[in-house]
């Protein structure tokens, strides 16, 4: 039916903005449409999604509250089929990311995660630039097979102005598959990440940190200091202290000040901390790849030095 | 329990990753190693054998410099070992990567698991284990941090975003492992000698019945170049007499800086 469009989804609302304004942009270079998929319980309705680019919504009706991956791809198929679009943009999150691949096989095609820069070339076809190597290097990579599906994380681009312009919502029908996996039990998660994207300063602990109680040296420092608390994956996902980690798998932070405490500076951390404006470390192994990451390295034990720097600072705002 | 397949990626050891330090691109050479993920994944079936026996056989699609990753994987305690060739030298994508593989475990019926890690940490791209999944037509479970296998079914924590989720389904399946899921055992002297007396098992494509031009025509990604951007960081090591002194001097240089903001 339709040629040489684009075609964006992904359930977290906010990111499906992004990709519309990213995908605009792709679409008026290719001459095409750009359409994206709703689920019909989801926050965000038709003519919203048309406000803020797409000139189609392929709408999928009620499919229940709890609805299985196995419904997003075949609801994801189902619309490739009705639009052929040329290029697929998908966010980025968790889902996304086990979605993308399996539509990609579907579709025989190829697939780029995590793009973090996308342009179409004079041959229609899709280049990107990714992550790589854990994080520490940047690939440019070219799909050369139709249709391109790439994912995006969120952030990276930003939604269009919303106005009011005309669209159309197509419904489309298909049987929901018998899922092959059960979900027995959801445990939710309490979110907070957001504070450490928009975050001025960030004070984090690393696996120099012995105890959760510990982490009581970090909070006194973020008061003074106004700072939010990150930390490392291991300190999150395996000790469960924090539940929030910054890094290539985690947030991505850009504040002025980012002081890390008791942390080794591992690829995959650095990858989230490089638009930081300055970067202090604080660790006792002289050698600790973190020094080479920062501006500012004090050598030793952050248990002796915490305490002297949240003084110190505290002395500070008290006499000016 | 039947065969537990182990998909195994040949990584760059990122270590020891070097860099050209004008052109800032990432020079040749790097030694190769199993994935990190890939290893949690070996751990894991390794764990699941002794509990509830099966075979462990590790899968990769490289050429020969990949047998370094194999023999490793052999030491840790796989029963055996196959390594997919092109057959055409060329480097492959993910498409071709799962294509090939599907070849393979066809040849490695019947089996009970697939299990890989949820990436591999040199090319990032999360492809594998959904790709096999879905050409297989087998349940797909990602970012596995618990896994516990129960007379034919499967139960599963995966981490999300926003939830942790306790999933179940039936064998055969397909698995990706998160980092948290264990941490992988270190080889004895004695189990590195005997892994040398281990078969490595070669398939190529053509062996598998994938046609060459199947092999080159999947190619869908090219990778144009890798480049390690410069990290402009002052890297000052800031001493004093004292902690307290480091510590002063420090906050100057916060103050100096425009960073600190002290009113
Ligand atoms: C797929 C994948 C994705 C990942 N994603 C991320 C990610 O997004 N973010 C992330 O952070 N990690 C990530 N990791 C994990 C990463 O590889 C490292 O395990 C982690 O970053 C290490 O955390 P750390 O620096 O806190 O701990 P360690 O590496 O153990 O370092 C602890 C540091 O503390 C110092 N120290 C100890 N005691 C003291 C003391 N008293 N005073 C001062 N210093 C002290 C030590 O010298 C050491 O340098 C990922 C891993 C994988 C496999």
């Amino acid at each position: 039916m339709t040629e040489r469009g684009v075609m964006v989804y992904s359930e977290d609302k906010e990111l499906e903005l992004q990709l519309l304004g990213k995908g605009r942009e792709l679409a008026d270079r290719l001459s095409g449409p750009l359409s994206t998929v709703s689920l019909g319980h989801e926050s965000i309705d038709a003519e919203e999604l048309i406000r803020y680019g797409a000139d189609q919504v392929l709408l999928f009706k009620d499919p229940g509250p709890d609805i299985h991956i196995e419904t997003y791809r075949a609801v994801l198929l189902e619309a490739v089929k009705r639009v052929s679009p040329e290029v697929i943009l998908i966010g980025s999150t968790r889902r996304g990311r086990e979605l993308a691949p399996r539509i990609s096989s579907a579709l025989r095609t190829g697939y780029m995660a995590e793009c973090i820069e996308l342009e179409v070339d004079e041959k229609g076809d899709l280049l990107a630039r990714r992550l790589v190597y854990g994080g520490s290097a940047m690939a440019l990579e070219r799909s050369r097979r139709r249709p391109h599906v790439a994912t995006v994380p969120p952030r990276i681009f930003r939604r269009a102005e919303p106005s009011n312009r005309a669209g159309e919502v197509i419904e489309i029908m298909i049987e929901k598959p018998k899922p092959k996996t059960v979900v027995v039990e959801r445990r939710m998660k309490s979110r907070g990440g957001e504070a450490l994207e928009s975050a001025r300063v960030i004070v984090a602990a690393g696996r120099g940190f012995r105890s959760k109680e510990d982490l009581r040296l970090l909070e006194e420092l973020a008061e003074v200091l106004g700072a939010e608390i990150g930390c490392t994956r291991p300190l999150a996902a395996d000790s469960g202290w924090l539940n929030e980690w910054i890094g290539i798998s985690g947030h991505k932070v850009k504040p002025k000040l980012y002081i890390a405490c008791g942390i080794s500076g591992t690829v995959q951390h650095l990858a989230g901390i490089r638009d930081s404006q300055v970067i202090v470390s604080i660790n006792k192994d002289e050698g600790a790849n973190i020094f080479q990451a920062s501006d500012y390295g004090l050598v030793g034990d952050l248990y002796v030095i915490l305490p002297v720097l949240t003084r110190t600072l505290r002395k500070l705002k008290g006499e000016s | 329990m039947n065969r537990l397949i182990v998909l195994l990626k040949d990584a760059v050891d990122l270590s020891e990753l070097k860099v050209d330090p004008t052109t800032r691109r990432i020079l040749e050479g790097p030694k190769r190693r199993i994935g990190e993920l890939d290893k949690r994944a070996l751990e894991e079936a390794l764990r699941i054998r002794e509990k509830v026996g099966g075979e462990v056989c590790t899968l990769t699609v490289g050429d020969d410099r990949s047998k370094t990753a194999l023999l490793e994987a052999l030491a840790m305690g796989a029963d055996k070992a196959y390594l997919v060739t092109t057959g055409t030298g060329a480097w492959v994508d993910a498409l071709t990567t799962s294509i090939l593989l599907r070849a393979a475990v066809g040849r490695l019926t019947p089996f009970d698991l697939i299990l890989c890690g949820e990436m591999s940490l040199d090319s990032l791209s999360s492809q594998i284990g959904p790709r096999l999944a879905e050409l297989l037509d087998l349940p797909l479970i990602t970012y596995v941090k618990q896994l516990v296998i129960d007379s034919g079914r499967l139960r599963a924590v995966r981490d999300l975003e926003d939830a942790d989720e306790v999933v179940q389904a039936e064998l055969p399946a397909v698995v990706t492992v998160s980092r948290e899921i264990n941490e992988p055992r270190i080889p004895s002297l004695m189990s590195i000698m005997r892994a040398k007396t281990k078969p490595i098992i070669t398939f190529d494509a053509a062996s598998l019945d994938v046609p060459p031009e199947m092999v080159l025509e999947a190619q869908s990604i090219e990778i144009i170049g890798v480049e390690v951007p410069q990290v402009e960081r002052k890297r000052v090591i800031v001493k004093g007499e004292t902690i307290e002194e480091s510590v002063e001097k420090l906050v100057h240089h916060l103050i100096s800086e425009g960073v600190l903001e002290v009113r």
